[in-house]
C-alpha cells in the first residue's frame, strides 16, 4: 500500500503542529524566519513563519502572535504542550532573516539579522537548544521539516537543497 | 487613520485610477522601448492577505525576476516589477541582443543586470511621474535594486512597513502584456503598487476623496 505523505503548509506570520508521517513546510523565507520546534521522541514538530522581531513594534490593535519572534515562539510551544510535548524535550531548528535588498530604510534593510537575532534571544530565554540554522545571505528559502528523521530541508534558487 | 478599516469602494476606484494612469504611462514607454504594442490591463485593487499578496505574483515559491524600489517623499511605499524568468529572458534577450543571456544561469553577466534594472527604472519613473502630475505629491523614487528569486523572498520585503499595522495589504496590481507574434513568448508581468497605511490618507486627500 502507498502511503500519501501529506505536507501541511504554514504561510507568512503564520504557524502549525503536525505529527508523523505528516511534514510542515513553508515557501519563499526572505527576511522572514522560519523556526522549527520539535520532539524527537514524539515525532511531532511545529513550524513558525516569523516576519518581525518584537510584537512592540505592533501598532495594530489585533495582535498576530506567529508575525513577532518573540511572541511567535512561545505561542508555538503553547501549541505543542496542548498536542502532550513537554516544553524540556523541544529542540529547534531555524533558517531565513536573508537581506533581499540592500537599501531602503535602515531599520528594513537589517530585519532579516534583526528577526534572526531575535529567535536565538527567545529561543535561549526558553531553554530550547538550536541544533541547526541556515540563516543570513541574500537568497530566499524554503524549508520543509520531518518529524521522523527530524531534518530540515533548505531549498534555494541557486545552490538546489541541503539537509540540516 | 492608520489602518485600511475606513478605505470605502469610493477609495479603491480612487487607486484605481492611479494604477490606470500609472500603468498607461508605463507602457507608452515599453512599446517605445520595444517598438512592440503593449498592452496593459485594467489594475486590480485589493485588500489582500500577505499570502494572497504572493498568490498574485505566481505563488510565494515561484522564480521570478523582481525589480523593487521604495518611493519616498509626500507618499511613501514600495513598488514592484515582477516578471517569470521566461519572460525577462525574452525581453532582455531582446533588449541587448543576446538570445543567450539567461536569467536562471548561476553568474549574471553584468550587461543583462544593467538592462533589467534600466527597464525597472523607465517603467518605474514613468509610472511615479504619471502618479505625481495627477495628485499633485511629490514622489522620489530610490534606484530600483533586482532579485532573481523566489517571490515570496522578493515581495516581503515590501510588506515589512505594513507588516508593523497590520496583516493586509492593499495592492495595486497591474499587468502588463506584450502580446507576441503568433506562437512566440510574450511579455507576462506584473507592476504592484503598495502604499504604506500612513500614505492613503495623503493620496486620498489630494485627489479630493477625503
Amino acid at each position: 500500500m502507498m502511503v500519501l505523505k501529506e505536507v501541511v503548509r504554514v504561510g507568512i506570520a503564520d504557524m502549525n503542529v503536525v505529527k508523523a508521517p505528516m511534514t510542515i513546510r513553508t515557501s519563499g523565507l526572505g527576511s522572514c524566519v522560519g523556526v522549527i520546534l520539535y520532539d524527537e521522541t514524539k515525532k511531532i514538530a511545529g513550524l513558525l513563519h516569523i516576519m518581525l522581531p518584537d510584537s512592540t513594534l505592533g501598532k495594530s490593535s489585533q495582535l498576530n502572535a506567529a508575525k513577532f519572534a518573540d511572541t511567535g515562539i512561545y505561542a508555538l510551544m503553547e501549541m505543542l504542550k496542548v498536542e502532550g510535548v513537554r516544553p524540556m524535550s523541544l529542540k529547534a531548528k531555524i533558517a531565513g532573516g536573508a537581506q533581499m535588498f540592500q537599501f531602503g530604510s535602515s531599520d528594513t534593510i537589517r530585519i532579516g539579522p534583526r528577526n534572526v537575532e531575535a529567535v536565538k534571544e527567545e529561543l535561549k530565554r526558553l531553554s530550547i537548544p538550536i541544533l541547526a540554522e541556515d540563516t543570513g545571505g541574500s537568497s530566499g528559502r524554503t524549508i520543509e521539516f520531518d518529524p521522523v528523521t527530524a531534518i530540515l530541508s533548505v531549498r534555494t534558487v541557486n545552490q538546489g537543497t541541503k539537509e540540516l | 487613520m492608520t489602518s485600511e478599516n475606513h478605505i470605502t469602494d469610493m477609495h479603491l476606484d480612487v487607486l484605481k485610477e492611479i494604477g490606470n494612469i500609472g500603468a498607461a504611462h508605463a507602457a507608452t514607454s515599453l512599446s517605445e522601448l520595444l517598438d512592440r504594442k503593449i498592452d496593459m490591463h485594467v489594475p486590480n485593487v485589493k485588500l489582500v492577505s500577505f499570502d494572497e499578496m504572493f498568490d498574485l505574483a505566481g505563488g510565494a515559491e515561484a522564480i521570478v525576476a523582481g525589480i523593487f524600489l521604495r518611493i519616498e517623499g509626500d507618499l511613501s511605499g514600495s513598488m514592484f516589477f515582477v516578471l517569470s524568468l521566461e519572460s525577462a529572458n525574452h525581453f532582455i534577450r531582446r533588449l541587448i541582443g543576446d538570445e543567450t543571456f539567461d536569467f536562471g544561469a548561476s553568474t549574471l553577466p553584468d550587461i543583462g543586470v544593467s538592462a533589467m534594472q534600466e527597464l525597472g527604472n523607465i517603467l518605474s519613473g514613468s509610472y511615479l511621474s504619471a502618479l505625481s502630475d495627477f495628485t499633485g505629491l511629490k514622489i522620489y523614487p530610490t534606484v530600483p535594486s533586482l532579485s532573481v528569486d523566489m517571490v515570496g523572498a522578493i515581495v516581503s520585503f515590501g510588506l515589512i512597513e505594513v507588516s508593523h499595522f497590520s496583516d493586509e495589504v492593499i495592492v495595486i496590481d497591474t499587468q502588463i502584456r506584450e502580446e507576441g507574434e503568433t506562437g512566440s513568448t510574450s511579455i507576462d508581468g506584473h507592476f504592484f503598487l503598495l502604499p504604506d497605511p500612513s500614505s492613503y490618507i495623503t493620496i486620498f486627500k489630494s485627489l479630493g476623496v477625503m
